[in-house]
């Protein structure tokens, strides 16, 4: 445990969260039923998003990790660490950057974990006011992927389990295959609005429903 | 489009995905101070133009945001290999019998 002064940037009660898509207006036709639609595009607002640095080659920071989140730090790119049931999921960024998503409103309580059971050069940091995450569910989803980013999502090269960032509509995105037919993109604040209505307009062909 | 290796993800990703980043293994003058203007100058604005191979820096700009470098032709843009920053290149014009214009 560092010196480090650190607080809670959750406001105490009264605040009203906002997400990044608050102001956004769906402009496309829907479809009703999520189960006719093509493409079911949900947003997961407020989750807690820390990253992670340190040393990877360090064995007490991974196990430091592992213990202080229940989940193996992943040491290379693509496999995603997820406790679905949790709501917990470390994602290699790059040699020495994870990003972890944790369920809304446990993020300071796992910071604090962190910075408990690790020591030495490491860094956490809260970035969830920064990012969102988008789900897109239904037997559409790939087309629309292959519509938004170069990046080869076949299943033969995006197997369940797989998270990379990439180019998506000429921004970036983090895009996981969470399941079969289900995929997440994590994606800027300041780019969810543009990015959220460029899905749609993805996916209008496909039926597309939004849940609100 | 090119498709590039970056030692750090592991994977070929599209060139969109990068950014060039100019020429490799640029030594920062050790005492800058004792450095003469001209070897100041060239350090800072001077850069190789070859014909044929060239090891340059690349930026996994939408990937895991690392440098690395690559070697690659000039003339005909194959990349021949990228390794990561701090390591030295395998195929260079000594290796290969390809001459470089300087």
């Amino acid at each position: 445990m560092s010196d480090l002064s650190i607080f809670d940037l959750n406001p105490a009660a009264g605040a009203k969260p906002e997400s990044p898509l608050a102001m956004t207006r769906v402009t496309v036709a829907t479809v009703a039923s999520a189960a006719k639609a093509g493409v079911v595009v949900r947003e997961h607002a407020f989750l807690g998003h820390l990253i992670l640095r340190g040393r990877a080659s360090d064995p007490a920071f991974c196990a430091g990790v592992e213990q202080a989140l229940g989940l193996p730090l992943p040491l290379k790119m693509g496999p995603l660490s997820r406790d679905e049931a949790r709501g917990v999921s470390v994602q290699w960024m790059s040699p020495d950057e994870w990003l972890v998503i944790v369920p809304a409103g446990s993020e300071f309580a796992t910071e604090k974990r962190l910075r408990e059971a690790l020591s030495g050069h490491y860094a956490v940091m809260n970035v969830s006011g920064g990012q969102t995450v988008l789900e897109l569910s239904g037997p559409a989803v790939r087309d629309v992927l292959m519509k938004c980013t170069p990046y080869d999502v076949h299943p033969g090269h995006f197997p369940v389990g797989k998270a990379v960032s990439s180019v998506f509509a000429k921004s970036t995105a983090i895009i996981r295959r969470v399941a079969e037919d289900r995929w997440e993109l994590v994606i800027r604040r300041s780019f969810a609005d543009y990015l959220f209505r460029w899905v749609l307009d993805a996916s209008e062909e496909f039926g597309v429903h939004v849940v609100q | 489009m090119l498709h590039i290796y970056c030692p750090y993800c592991e994977e070929y990703r599209e060139e969109e995905e990068f950014r060039p980043k100019g020429e490799a293994h640029i030594a920062r003058p050790a005492e800058p101070e004792a450095t003469s203007d001209e070897a100041w100058g060239d350090y800072l604005f001077f850069r190789k133009n070859p014909r044929g191979l060239h090891h340059e820096q690349w930026y996994h700009a939408a990937g895991c945001r690392k440098f690395f470098n690559a070697t690659r032709d000039t003339v005909s843009y194959q990349i021949l290999e990228t390794y990561k920053a701090g390591q030295q290149p395998t195929v260079t014009a000594a290796a290969s019998g390809k001459k470089v214009a300087k």
